[in-house]
């Protein structure tokens, strides 16, 4: 998952640049200056890591415990992209995860629910918690940090209702398969496993097939294209990065649910942010919200939408971390609204909202996630661990502030 | 003659690539009203900005001297220390605070960093009966309406012993009543000896009450004429006098020739707004844009003239999805048929687009690309295979392409931040988006403001294409050499009305003016 998105950053891969390569390929990192620079931040607390734990941090088993470690933490900051990128913030999410997670203990422990019933009940608690909180903001005009603000108190109050104060457990297996399982292996044995590679091998086929088929419209529509040295660099590079990561992953139990999910979430939620009206709204109300007015956004209900879309993405991040604990507990998802805000903006969301994407939460989380799970591998106790996150979430905004100021001279 | 109490000579004030004031001269006399008039942009409120300390000592040429003593002053505390006090057309008052509290705003009646409320309410007292303010001194200045507000803000002045009052468009945003009380409370300082320099547009108020008046066109002294020989006496003045200084300019703009539409249905009434009134979005009391009806025609460009404060770009924007007021009556007919305006979407569906006159705040999202900017009126029509809500980026972008190269956008490519290009191409931008999304009816609102002359004759002819496509234009300007170069007829608005219809042939800046400075009184 690291590496995955490794763009081609080394133009000296293009043998056959042309005048332009050079230019283009700075405008690219110009306009996405805070992803880049995250992603070779990313890269360099890996490498660091990797070295200092002398090879545990990309160890398979390791590699599969930092995706269901961070999973929940992940799916938070997609959500809260969203709603940042709008010109909000939701304080909420810690409290819904904990009240989602309860809500399912109850229906699963005490009333015997199926997993999958309860599942999709807790999502539609999700929903129903996000669509109250967007009334307010969207419809009645309360600034979303005050609604957000009642809705974590008002949240965390209801999970010690709801559990009288007690953790709720044990859950059934399906439902801890939603976070600890892996994909089930298949097929004879040939020490790696196989459903893996087979994702894996699809996976490269179809982001191969896109990168051709995105060219292709391009020449259909007579724009510019990327040099043809550049572009089959990107390609070689997106396959490697895939490729290696699909043999870590294999090497050990394969591919975890919570990694489905997320990938799920990433390419469904990056597409609509990317290509469908309501994306580009959002980007709109973002930027100016009184432009987007006059050209036909329907604010509100913009608004209201991405605010049913964080309860959503919080009820399922509340059943992936209760499945993780194997409990419902009334202290669940403390502080997680703070990391994922933490991780929206490492990834490159503005305060004043209208810039960052879906990929950068994701990166923005992972190096978060990365940094935990390192600092943990070689001892470094949590005091050290928040003071060192707090200066990195200090840094990677205050260069951010600093590019932007230099290039706007 | 007496000493006069102002002389300014020979101020000139340059900005970066424009210069505001070339050599303006201003002597205002012991105890007189002096106005000051001319056209927006002519240079009066630089003017009176250089006067008071807002452009500092420095930052202009030219030797100012009050009471006879050339004077330097680096910031409005200076100029007020001299008795100098303006009052802005955007009242300064902090709505939360008690009148008493405003008056002495920066000014706290506080002997030992203490305040003394008694001290401070008595004379707050005082000083609202000399304007004729009834209201406690203890009311906060948000429970009182928008007359009694100017008043608090005289009140204000005169704390601070005011000798020379600006008025800064005083009467711009009162009622006939509240307007008649402020003149009434000017003419009664001036007994009492303070000096008065009142900028106002509207003609009737100042041969009211102004003892002299001078007349600023592109940022230089034209005239200084006398309206009355003494205070008492008939103002020997007319107000076409004052408008030939104010408007007699060689026409220095150039227009592309315009073309005629030649389609079946020209002439055909494309738009057609009838007893369209508007009420303030916070002053309810106030009527805004008052029973307008007026109509466009298919391939016709129509323009809207007025002075600031006249109602247009409300009218205008309540129009176009009510987006500014609170709508009170009046239908609109796109092509004969009667549409519903309610809201943006409804507006942009019946085939109107607003083109604003604040880019930066209502027309673009200043840190999104050219790309996005074009197509954000148009998303739902640029499907992906067909399906609604997705957007093809690559037809998205090939549109933006389009768009750059025909409107002459001047950008590296489409992917360039809005936020960085010049007021022309941003203004182009701005066009390009609302053309994409095809409407009938296109209502361009200062589309020229701030853009220099170049781009301004491409702004003109892009105009002049959407008419002879057949497009009713509905052209909103200050800049009346240019209503009168491009439009078919024009519209005139003055305090929300409409007060004349002239065609293309009649059409003088005179004709114009006149119209324009039509107030009730």
């Amino acid at each position: 998952m690291t590496t995955t998105t490794t763009p081609p950053k080394d133009a000296s891969e293009a043998p056959s640049a042309q005048r332009s390569t050079g230019a283009l390929l700075i405008d690219m990192m110009r306009a996405n200056m805070r992803q880049y620079g995250m992603l070779v931040a990313l890269a360099f607390i890996v490498i660091l890591f990797q070295i200092w734990t002398d090879g545990t941090l990309l160890l398979p088993s390791n590699v599969s415990n930092l995706i269901q470690q961070n999973g929940y933490i992940l799916i938070l900051a997609i959500g809260m992209m969203i709603v940042i990128i709008a010109g909000h913030i939701d304080l909420s999410v810690g409290s819904l995860v904990a009240f989602v997670g309860a809500m399912s203990a109850v229906m699963m422990v005490k009333h015997d629910m199926p997993w999958v019933l309860a599942l999709v009940l807790s999502l539609l608690i999700g929903a129903v918690a996000g669509a109250w909180q967007g009334f307010f903001i969207a419809y009645v005009g309360i600034p979303s940090f005050i609604v957000t603000l009642a809705g974590m108190l008002l949240f965390r109050g209801l999970t010690q209702i709801v559990l009288e104060g007690q953790s709720l457990s044990p859950f059934p297996d399906g439902f801890q398969n939603i976070a600890k399982g892996f994909i089930p292996e298949m097929g004879p044995y040939t020490q790696y496993h196989n459903p893996t590679l087979v994702i894996g091998a699809a996976t490269v086929a179809f982001l191969l097939f896109r990168e051709w088929r995105h060219r292709k419209q391009q020449l259909a529509y007579d724009l510019d294209v990327t040099p043809t040295g550049l572009w089959v660099a990107k390609c070689v590079a997106m396959t490697a990065a895939v490729v290696a990561f699909t043999l870590t992953l294999a090497s050990f139990h394969g591919v975890p649910v919570v990694l489905l999910i997320m990938c799920g979430l990433l390419i469904t939620l990056g597409y609509v942010m990317r290509n469908a009206v309501i994306g580009r709204h959002v980007y709109a109300l973002g930027g100016n919200k009184a432009a987007a007015k006059l050209s036909g956004v329907k604010d509100k209900r913009v608004t209201f939408l991405i605010f049913v879309n964080m309860g959503v993405l919080a009820a399922l991040a509340g059943c992936v971390y209760a499945a993780r604990l194997n409990a419902g507990t009334p202290q669940a998802g403390l502080n997680f609204e703070l990391e994922a805000i933490a991780a929206s903006f490492i990834g490159g969301a503005s305060m004043s909202g209208g810039v960052g994407t879906v990929m950068g939460a994701v990166i923005g989380g992972l190096v978060l996630g990365v940094l935990n799970n390192g600092m943990s591998l070689v001892n470094i106790g949590t005091d050290y661990q928040q003071v060192i996150k707090g200066l990195v979430l200090l840094a990677a905004v205050g260069f951010d502030v600093w590019n932007k100021r230099k290039v706007g001279r | 003659m007496t000493r006069p109490v102002l002389e300014m000579r020979g101020i000139t004030k340059t900005f970066p690539g424009v210069k505001a004031l070339s050599d303006v001269h201003l002597t205002v006399r012991p105890g007189e009203i002096h106005a000051i008039c001319g056209e927006n942009g002519a240079g009066k409120s630089t003017l009176m900005k250089v006067l008071s300390g807002v452009h500092e000592h420095g930052s202009y040429e030219g030797e100012i001297r009050f009471e006879g003593e050339s004077v330097a002053f680096k910031d409005i505390r200076a100029s007020e220390k001299h008795g100098i006090v303006i009052i802005h057309q955007e009242l300064a008052l902090v709505p939360y605070l008690s009148i008493a509290e405003n008056i002495f705003l920066g000014n706290e009646q506080a002997p030992r960093g203490l305040i003394d409320w008694n001290d401070t309410l008595r004379r707050a007292s005082a000083l609202l009966k000399r304007v004729g303010l009834r209201d406690k001194p203890s009311t906060p200045v948000a429970d009182i309406g928008v007359g009694k507000q100017q008043l608090v803000e005289i009140a204000k002045a005169l704390s601070k012993e005011v000798k020379l009052l600006i008025l800064d468009e005083p009467t711009a945003a009162l009622n006939d009543e509240d307007s008649a009380k402020l003149l009434e409370l000017i003419l009664e300082l001036r007994a009492q000896g303070i000096a008065s320099i009142i900028i106002s547009h509207k003609l009737n108020e100042i041969r009211r009450i102004a003892d002299s008046v001078t007349i600023l066109r592109d940022g230089q002294t034209i005239e200084t004429l006398t309206v009355r020989e003494t205070p008492d006496s008939e103002p020997q003045l007319s107000e076409d006098r004052i408008i030939r200084g104010m408007v007699g300019r060689d026409l220095d703009h150039r227009f592309p020739d315009r073309t005629v539409y030649e389609g079946e249905d020209a002439g055909a009434l494309a738009l057609s707004v009838k007893g369209w009134t508007v009420r303030h979005p916070v002053d309810h009391q106030r009527t805004v844009v008052d029973d307008v009806s007026l109509t466009v025609r298919r391939g016709e460009i129509v323009g809207i003239a007025g002075l600031m404060g006249a109602g247009r770009t409300e009218l205008a924007m309540s129009v176009f999805g009510r987006s500014y007021g609170q709508y009170v009556a009046g239908t609109v007919a796109v092509d004969g048929r009667e549409v519903s305006t309610k809201t943006v979407p409804a507006a942009v569906d019946a085939g109107i687009a607003y083109v604003t006159e604040d880019r930066k705040q209502y027309g673009l999202n200043l840190i999104d690309n050219i790309n996005r900017n074009i197509s954000l009126a148009s998303l739902p029509g640029m499907r992906r295979r067909g399906i609604a809500g997705l957007v093809d980026e690559h037809h998205e972008r090939s549109v933006a392409e389009r768009y750059r190269a025909s409107m002459n956008i001047k950008a590296p490519t489409v992917f360039e931040q809005v936020g960085r290009l010049s007021g022309g191409n941003q203004q182009k931008v701005v066009l390009s988006k609302w053309i994409h999304a095809d409407p009938e009816v296109l209502i361009l609102d200062e589309p020229t403001r701030g853009i220099d002359v170049g781009a301004k004759y491409e702004i003109y002819t892009v105009i002049d294409r959407l008419a002879a496509q057949g497009k009713a234009v509905l052209f909103i300007s200050s800049e009346l050499p240019e209503l009168l170069g491009m439009c078919d007829r024009i519209y005139t608005m003055a305090a929300g009305r409409l007060t004349g219809e002239v065609t293309r042939a009649e059409a003088t800046q005179e004709v114009l003016m006149r119209h324009m400075t039509a107030h009730r009184s």
